[in-house]
């Protein structure tokens, strides 16, 4: 039988440009190019990464989309067509990397930030103080002061352990097997330069990480891999990893492939085995049991740092973390459901969860009603893909947001959904020793360090706007966003007004 | 410092383990902890060579995240004992819970008695580190489940007629390791990812050398319980849900 599924793309080489010097051929990881005499393309190969296209020295390369447009359908679109073809060819389940790319609303462009006008004076930036610290972890009900009579003052509360951040942005959990080492290490020192975290994943830590610790968050996911009292100790903050936006109620398999020996070093299992992270932690079947890891963590750590817990945003979101929170979590990280991943089924990462937007709002209203949102700092990721994102995030509740997509986009990622193959052509996502090079890992922490510095100006322009000097002012401040295009249903969720009212 | 001895009666976990740490810290290398009833955590974290006799009946995640010490229950023990220990002893003179050795990378856990469900799940070798797990008595379902390295041996000591030594899925989704099991293992109880191989010399002088152990802290017989018959279970492959996916 024939089998024909046409390609996505198209590589056009202008011939009259081309000086044949075949970097692209080189560059292409994807093995779409080859040369004979000129340059060749096997378009069925081609992701559009645009390796080629950025590294052609006479601009002679385009990646076009194919024009062979199958007959309009809007029900039976192309990639559904697709699909079948591929998975009629070899019986398995589709995978994809990046996040949710279905055209499902995005809340964030609904909502407006509002500002100052007349009745209340905005702020310069500029010219006057600007606060964005922030500080993770779980606070009192209540301060107690002891007075000595003559004037001085002592806080008597004893206070949880809090983690400062100079800005409301953390770096979210990407673990190295799913990222390069360049990737982590620029990372952690663009955390650290900004005064910021990152996040482990549930890949262990590299040993050369370790310096970093006070800026890095460490996972504990169901694989438990990479993980001894070093590991707990170097970091930050320990986070219980339940779940992923992109893939909520599923585990993981690592490829054996990608196991390297420093990566099964790093997680502390064979070189070449899968990596297999079990969907649940088979010690947590209830809020109970995840008390008893979240104390088993503090116990390890001697209550020394905050221990959080992520969970991706699915329907019950709220009640689950109410029994999160009551768990004993410092903090709670919140996964929409278009958040970021290294590989998962499609078919999952399309399919299930709910927008962080909404789940955020119905976290925080739900931990506000039960007098309990103190106990814990709330982290939103699964896109955020703006410095308004971040505002209107913390404006619907949140405390920090997590940037993943948005820091690998910074680090030259073009989105092309190719992660879960280790070929990545700008040595992101992939373990291959040539392309892990095409991270630089000085240059990288500019870049990202650049992105945090931009998004922070851009913050406190807007607070600037609004009239407010601090970011903790607008925590929660639901008053200060507008919707525009949201059914009444929807703003209720979200608890915000529509725009004229 | 020498002996000292520790009670627990009427402590909170936190109360309990504040102190054993504090002990630890101050260089106490032997603590007695006497009239323990279920408090959690019990050398949780601790990471150093010193000896715990736990009088009673610890509760869960005996041992957590633990890093050298070893830890002798006189007495049963409870859920997760020994989740995800780095190195160190662990024994349980009476029974013990589920998920025993939970991601274990190393150290020892003998039980002179039964043990729960998903006992050994997911322990994983890395160089030196080879976490072992031997039960004297008989296991519930999911023995060695996802196990990814180490050695668990099972040996259905007293155990009533007719009773099986193991429960179903045995070594589901496992990927490495091996796993002994003194009994019969019927064809029906293992997970489909795992083969039941005769065993070698070299499986003999293994068996031989870790089963002296156990029978010198339990006093039992040797050359009892060598005479089996044994089974062997190992890995059909290492990449067991390699074939599911379209790239």
């Amino acid at each position: 039988m024939i089998s024909f599924i046409p390609s996505d793309f198209k590589v056009l080489v202008q011939e009259e440009t081309c000086i044949k010097c075949r970097r692209c051929v080189r560059e292409c990881s994807f093995e779409a190019l080859s040369f004979d005499q000129r340059v060749l393309a096997d378009h069925s190969r081609c992701v559009a990464c645009h390796r080629c296209v950025a590294i052609c020295p006479t601009g002679a390369i385009t990646v076009v989309k194919n024009p062979l447009a199958f007959r309009e359908n809007a029900n039976w679109n192309e990639e559904l067509i697709k699909n079948v073809y591929r998975q009629a060819r070899v019986g398995g389940k589709l995978l994809t990397g990046t996040g949710n790319d279905k055209p499902y609303p995005i809340y964030w462009d609904h909502l407006l930030i509002d500002a100052a006008q007349v009745t209340n004076p905005s702020i310069d930036p500029l010219r006057e103080p600007m606060e964005l610290r922030t500080y993770l972890g779980s606070k009192p009900a209540r301060l107690d002061f002891y007075y000595d009579g003559t004037g001085g003052f002592k806080l008597t509360t004893v206070l949880e352990p809090q983690i400062k951040l100079e800005t409301p942005i953390i770096f979210a959990g990407m673990s190295y097997g799913a990222v390069s080492l360049n990737v982590h290490k620029a990372l952690a020192e663009a955390a650290r330069r900004a005064g910021t975290l990152m996040n482990s994943g549930e890949g262990g830590l590299h040993d050369s990480l370790y310096p970093y610790g006070e800026n890095i968050v460490v996972q504990v996911a169901s694989g438990r891999f990479g993980i001894n009292r070093a590991y707990l100790e170097r970091a930050a903050a320990v986070e219980i990893k339940i779940g992923q936006g992109a893939k909520p109620g599923i585990g993981g398999h690592l490829p054996g492939e990608k196991v390297t020996e420093e990566i099964s070093r790093t997680r502390m299992i064979p070189q070449g085995t899968d990596a297999l992270s079990p969907a649940p932690h088979h010690d947590i079947y209830s809020i109970e049991d995840l008390r008893q890891l979240i104390y088993a963590i503090k116990e390890a750590v001697r209550y020394q740092k905050p221990v959080g817990v992520k969970i991706s945003a699915v329907h019950n979101v709220a009640a689950i973390a109410s029994g999160v929170v009551r768990a004993g979590a410092d903090f709670i990280t919140i996964d929409g459901f278009r958040g970021g991943t290294g590989a998962t089924p499609t078919i999952i990462r399309d399919h299930v969860g709910i927008p962080i937007e909404l789940a955020l709002a119905a976290v925080d209203d739900r931990l506000r009603q039960e007098g309990i949102r103190h106990q814990a700092s709330l982290i939103a990721s699964g896109s955020i893909r703006s410095s308004a994102d971040v505002l209107k995030a913390i404006a619907l509740g949140a405390d920090a947001v997590a940037i993943g997509t948005a820091a690998l986009i910074a680090l030259g990622c073009q989105m092309c959904q190719k992660c879960y193959t280790g070929r990545c052509a700008w040595g992101i996502t992939t373990q291959r020793p040539d392309l892990v090079d095409r991270v630089d890992p000085e240059e990288g922490a500019e870049r990202l360090y650049n992105l945090l510095r931009a998004w922070s100006l851009e913050i406190k322009e807007i607070l600037g706007a609004l009239g407010l000097n601090s970011i903790e002012s607008l925590r929660g401040s639901r008053e200060r966003l507008r919707a525009v295009g949201l059914t009444d249903t929807e703003m209720a969720i979200l608890g915000v007004k529509p725009a004229g009212r | 410092m020498a002996l000292v001895k520790h009670d627990a009666r009427g402590l909170s976990f936190r109360e309990l383990n504040e102190k054993l740490h504090r002990l630890v810290a101050e260089g106490v290398d032997t603590i007695d902890l006497v009239n323990v009833n279920g408090q959690r955590y019990i050398g949780t974290g601790l990471a150093r060579q010193v000896r715990l006799n736990i009088y009673g009946t610890p509760g869960s995640d005996l041992g957590a995240f633990m890093d050298g010490p070893e830890i002798y229950v006189h007495g049963s023990g409870q859920d997760a004992i020994g989740n995800t220990m780095n190195s160190g002893t662990i024994i349980i003179n009476g029974d013990a819970g589920n998920v025993l050795g939970l991601s274990m990378r190393g150290g020892k856990i003998f039980v002179r008695g039964n043990v729960g469900y998903r006992v050994g799940i997911h322990i994983k070798a890395y160089g030196e580190n080879l976490p072992k797990i031997i039960v004297g008595g008989v296991a519930g379902d999911f023995f060695g489940e996802y196990m990814a390295g180490g050695r668990m041996i099972l040996l259905g000591l007293d155990r009533a007629p007719g009773q099986p030594v193991v429960g179903d899925f045995v070594g589901t989704g496992m990927h490495g390791g091996t796993i002994y099991i003194r009994g019969e293992v019927e064809e029906h109880q293992l997970g489909k990812e795992v083969g039941l191989m005769e065993l070698t010399a070299e499986d003999e002088d293994i068996l031989a050398e870790d089963l002296a152990e156990f029978a010198s802290i339990y006093n039992l017989s040797l050359e009892e319980i060598m005479k089996g018959p044994f089974v062997k279970l190992v890995p059909l492959s290492h990449r067991p849900y390699g074939q599911l996916y379209v790239y």
